[in-house]
C-alpha cells in the first residue's frame, strides 16, 4: 500500500535536487538537537495532581496482596484542552463561532469554558449560562447551521468536585454534514441548567429523561416531570450514588450475588 | 350512595367520581355501552370532552405504549404519550459488566433491530480504542449483512403489525411469514432470533457457519417475490391507502424542529442517510440506493419501508458475493475479530455437546499447552480490557432512524455511562404534532407509520 505514496513522495525532491548545481553539496548547518525530541508529548505528571480513582488490583481489599498490584495507585485522567489546530473542520466552527459570539458582543471565552478535540469528535465546554445563546448560534448562523440537536446524555461524575453533573447535547448539521458536541456542567448543589427546548424543541423528551435519571433541573422547560421512572419516584437512578440493586442468584448450588456486590476488576 | 352504580362504573369510582367526574372502564367490545351510558347521564352536555387512557395494554398502541388522549365526539383534541413502562434499566446495568458484556445488554433495548443497538454500541466503543481501521474486512461485511438482513426483519415488523392494527390479517400473515425467512438466517447465523450479542467491540462474536452464504442465497432467491406479493396486496389496496394518505403529515420544518430522521424524515423527499453522507463498516463502497418520496404521510412511509427492504437485499447480495469470493480460508488468514489479542475476545467458537463455546483447539491450548495462553484468556475473559479515558458518540441509520451511542470511559474495564440515543423515543414526540385535530382513527396508523419499539423507547 505504501509504495506508490512513497515514490510520489520521493519525486518532487529528486526534480529539486537536478536544479541544485552539480558538484559537492555545500555541508548543511546540523539542526541544534532538542533535547525533548524524544519525550512523549504528554509526561503524566499532571496526573499525579488529579484526584485518585483507584486502588489495587483485580479487586482485592480485604486479603493479603501477593500481587504486588496492591499499592497501584490510579488518579483520573487530567482534564484536555486541545491546542489549536483542532484540525479536520472543527478550526472553522470555532472560528465561526467566535466570529458570531463576537458580533452578539459576547467574548469567546465568556461563552465557551475550552475546546477539546479528541478521536476525531470536537467538544464545546460551554458555560451554563451562555448555554441557549450559544446554541441559538449553532442553530442559526449561516455557516454553522446545526439544525438537528440529537438530544442530551447527563453523565454524573462524584469525584468531579464542583462540576458534578454535565449534560452532552450532541448537535447534527444536514446542511455541512457536520457533528459537534455541547458539554455543560452544573454543581450538585446548585443543579440547575438552561433548558434549550426554546432552540431545539425535539430537546423536550430529552431534558425530561435527563431529569428524571440524573436530577439535573432544565430551567425553563414547559413540563419537567418524570418520563421513564412513575411520578412518585423518589431519587435519580442513573447517579452513581444511586445502588443498582438486585438480589443474589443461586445457579447450581452457588450463590451469584448481585450485580454491584460482585467482586469486581476495575 | 343514593343512585344506582352505572353498568361500566370502575371500582372504588365514587371516590374518583367526586374528583374528576364520572369514570369508566372499558374492557373491549362495550364501546357503544358506554358511550349510552355517558349520554343517558344527567350531566352529559353535547360538545363534552372526554379523556381516554389508551394503553398501556392495547393491541394497536406497538408495544405498552400509554397514550391520554382528550375526545371531543370523534375529534383528538389532545394526545399526551407516556411512557416507562418498559424502562429496565439497561443503561444503568451496562455500568456494572465489562465493555463486552455491555453488548449483552443493549442488544435487548430496540428488540426489533438487535444488530443495530449491537453495532452503534461496539463503533462507540472502538472510537475509544482507536481501533476503527484495525477491524478485520470480514468482520466488517458480516457486520453489514448482518444490519441489512435486521433492517429487512425491522421494517417488517413494522408493516405487518400495522396491517393488523388496520384490521387486515393477511397483511400480517404476509409479512410475518417473510419475516421469518429472515429471522430463520439470523437465527442460523447467531443461534438466536433477537438479543444475539453477535457484533463484539473488535469484530463478531464468530464467523458465519458453514451453509450461511447458501440459506441467504436461497432467501434472495425467494424473497423478492414475497415482497411483491405483498405489495401487490397493499399498494394500491384503497382502504388501505384511504387509512394512510394524508395520514401523520409532517414536512420537512417540522422534522428538523422535531429532531426527526430516518423513514419520517426521507418521507419529506429530503434523502439523509447516514450510510451515504456519513458512511461507517464500508457502506461507501456498496452500491444502493436511498429511496425517498415527498408525500410527508403514513403511505409514503410506507412506500419508504418497502424500498428499503428491496436495496436491502441489494447489499446483502453484495456482501454475499464478497464473502464468497474470499471464500473461507480459517480465521488465521482472514479473522472476524481483531488480531490484537489484549482486545480481541476468542472468536473461535464451535457447537459441543452442552451449546456453543470455545472451539475444542483453543481449550486444549489454553488448558495444556500454555499457562500463559490460560492467563490472558482468564484476565481478558473475568477482568476484560481498559479504555482510554474519554467520550464518543457513534451514529448510525438503524431501520427507524439516526441510532446514536454516547459512550463515557473512565479508564476502567466498564463503561463509565452509556446512552443509547434512540430513534423511537425522539420520534413518539410527533404524536401531538400529527394527530391533535384529526380523527381518533387516524391516530392508529399514525403511531404505526412511527414505527416505535417500546423497548428502545424505555430502554
Amino acid at each position: 500500500m505504501s509504495g506508490p505514496e512513497e515514490t510520489q513522495k520521493a519525486g518532487p525532491e529528486e526534480t529539486q535536487g537536478s536544479q541544485a548545481p552539480q558538484g559537492p553539496v555545500p555541508p548543511v548547518a546540523e539542526p541544534e538537537p532538542d533535547p525533548d525530541e524524544n519525550l512523549p508529548a504528554r509526561l503524566g505528571e499532571e496526573r499525579l495532581a488529579e484526584p485518585v480513582v483507584r486502588t489495587g488490583m483485580f479487586g482485592v481489599q480485604d486479603t493479603p496482596d501477593t500481587s504486588g498490584y496492591g499499592l497501584l495507585r490510579v488518579h483520573r485522567a487530567p482534564v484536555l484542552a486541545s491546542p489549536r489546530p483542532y484540525g479536520s473542520y472543527f478550526d472553522d466552527i470555532a472560528d465561526e463561532l467566535g466570529r458570531v459570539l463576537e458580533s452578539a458582543g459576547i467574548g469567546f471565552s465568556d461563552a465557551i469554558e475550552r475546546v477539546v478535540a479528541d478521536r476525531g469528535e470536537l467538544t464545546f465546554y460551554v458555560r451554563r449560562e451562555r448555554l441557549p445563546e450559544v446554541a441559538a448560534k449553532f442553530r442559526d448562523d449561516p455557516a454553522l447551521r446545526f439544525e438537528l440537536c440529537t438530544g442530551v446524555s447527563g453523565v454524573h461524575y462524584p469525584e468531579d468536585t464542583g462540576r458534578e453533573l454535565h449534560a452532552v447535547y450532541h448537535l447534527l448539521s444536514i446542511t455541512h454534514n457536520r457533528r459537534v458536541r455541547l458539554e455543560v456542567t452544573t454543581p450538585d448543589a446548585d443543579r440547575h441548567i438552561p433548558s434549550l427546548v426554546g432552540v431545539y424543541p425535539a430537546n423536550n423528551w430529552h431534558e425530561r429523561e435527563t431529569w428524571d435519571l440524573f436530577g439535573i433541573i432544565f430551567d425553563g422547560h414547559p413540563g419537567l416531570t418524570r418520563i421513564q421512572m412513575p411520578d412518585d419516584w423518589k431519587g435519580h437512578p442513573q447517579r452513581k450514588d444511586y445502588p443498582l440493586g438486585g438480589i443474589p442468584v443461586e445457579y447450581r448450588g452457588a450463590k451469584i450475588p448481585a450485580p454491584d456486590e460482585r467482586r469486581n476488576y476495575s | 350512595m343514593t343512585q344506582a352504580q352505572p353498568p361500566h362504573a370502575a371500582a372504588g369510582a365514587a371516590d374518583a367520581e367526586a374528583a374528576e367526574g364520572r369514570v369508566y372502564t372499558v374492557s373491549g367490545e362495550d364501546w357503544d355501552e358506554v358511550v349510552s351510558a355517558a349520554i343517558q347521564s344527567e350531566d352529559f352536555e353535547a360538545g363534552e370532552r372526554i379523556v381516554i387512557n389508551m394503553g398501556p395494554q392495547h393491541p394497536s398502541t406497538h408495544g405498552v405504549l400509554r397514550l391520554v388522549l382528550t375526545l371531543e365526539g370523534e375529534t383528538v383534541v389532545e394526545v399526551r404519550p407516556a411512557i416507562g413502562y418498559l424502562h429496565t434499566g439497561i443503561e444503568k446495568n451496562m455500568e456494572y459488566r465489562t465493555w463486552t458484556q455491555g453488548v449483552t445488554f443493549c442488544t435487548r433495548a430496540d428488540y426489533l433491530m438487535p444488530i443495530f443497538n449491537e453495532a452503534a454500541y461496539c463503533f462507540a466503543v472502538e472510537r475509544l480504542l482507536g481501533i476503527e481501521d484495525k477491524i478485520p474486512e470480514r468482520a466488517q461485511i458480516i457486520r453489514v449483512l448482518m444490519m441489512e438482513l435486521n433492517r429487512i426483519t425491522s421494517h417488517l415488523g413494522g408493516i405487518a403489525p400495522m396491517g393488523l392494527e388496520l384490521g387486515a390479517t393477511t397483511i400480517y400473515t404476509q409479512g410475518a411469514r417473510l419475516r421469518e425467512r429472515g429471522l430463520d438466517l439470523l437465527e442460523l447465523i447467531t443461534g438466536l432470533r433477537m438479543n444475539h450479542a453477535f457484533v463484539r467491540p473488535g469484530g463478531v462474536a464468530q464467523d458465519l457457519p458453514p451453509g450461511a452464504l447458501e440459506a441467504i442465497g436461497a432467501f434472495l432467491d425467494t424473497a423478492p417475490r414475497l415482497v411483491q406479493d405483498l405489495r401487490t396486496l397493499i399498494d394500491a389496496n384503497p382502504i388501505f391507502i384511504g387509512r394512510n394518505k394524508g395520514i401523520a403529515y409532517l414536512d420537512l420544518a417540522g422534522c428538523m424542529a422535531l429532531g426527526v430522521t430516518g423513514p419520517i424524515l426521507r418521507s419529506t423527499g429530503l434523502p439523509w442517510d447516514l450510510r451515504k453522507s456519513q458512511p461507517y463498516c464500508g457502506y461507501e463502497t456498496y452500491d444502493f440506493d436511498v429511496p425517498v418520496v415527498d408525500t410527508c404521510d403514513a403511505y409514503g412511509r410506507y412506500l419508504i419501508r418497502m424500498d428499503e427492504i428491496t436495496q436491502s437485499m441489494r447489499i446483502i447480495r453484495q456482501c454475499v458475493d464478497r464473502l464468497a469470493e474470499r471464500g473461507s480460508p480459517g480465521p488465521d488468514q482472514d479473522p472476524v475479530m481483531i488480531r490484537d489479542a489484549k482486545i480481541g475476545w476468542p472468536a473461535r467458537l464451535s457447537l459441543g455437546p452442552d451449546g456453543l463455546g470455545p472451539s475444542p483447539e483453543h481449550i486444549k491450548h489454553i488448558m495444556g499447552q500454555s499457562m500463559e495462553a490460560l492467563i490472558h484468556h482468564f484476565k481478558l475473559v473475568t477482568e476484560g480490557f481498559r479504555v482510554p479515558a474519554g467520550q464518543a458518540y457513534a451514529a448510525i441509520e438503524s431501520p427507524r432512524g439516526e441510532l446514536g451511542a454516547h459512550v463515557v470511559s473512565d479508564g476502567g474495564t466498564r463503561p463509565y455511562r452509556v446512552h443509547l440515543r434512540d430513534p423511537s423515543f425522539n420520534h413518539l414526540q410527533i404524536v401531538a404534532a400529527v394527530c391533535e385535530g384529526g380523527q381518533v382513527a387516524d391516530l392508529i396508523p399514525a403511531i404505526a407509520s412511527i414505527d416505535p419499539v417500546m423497548g428502545g423507547v424505555d430502554r
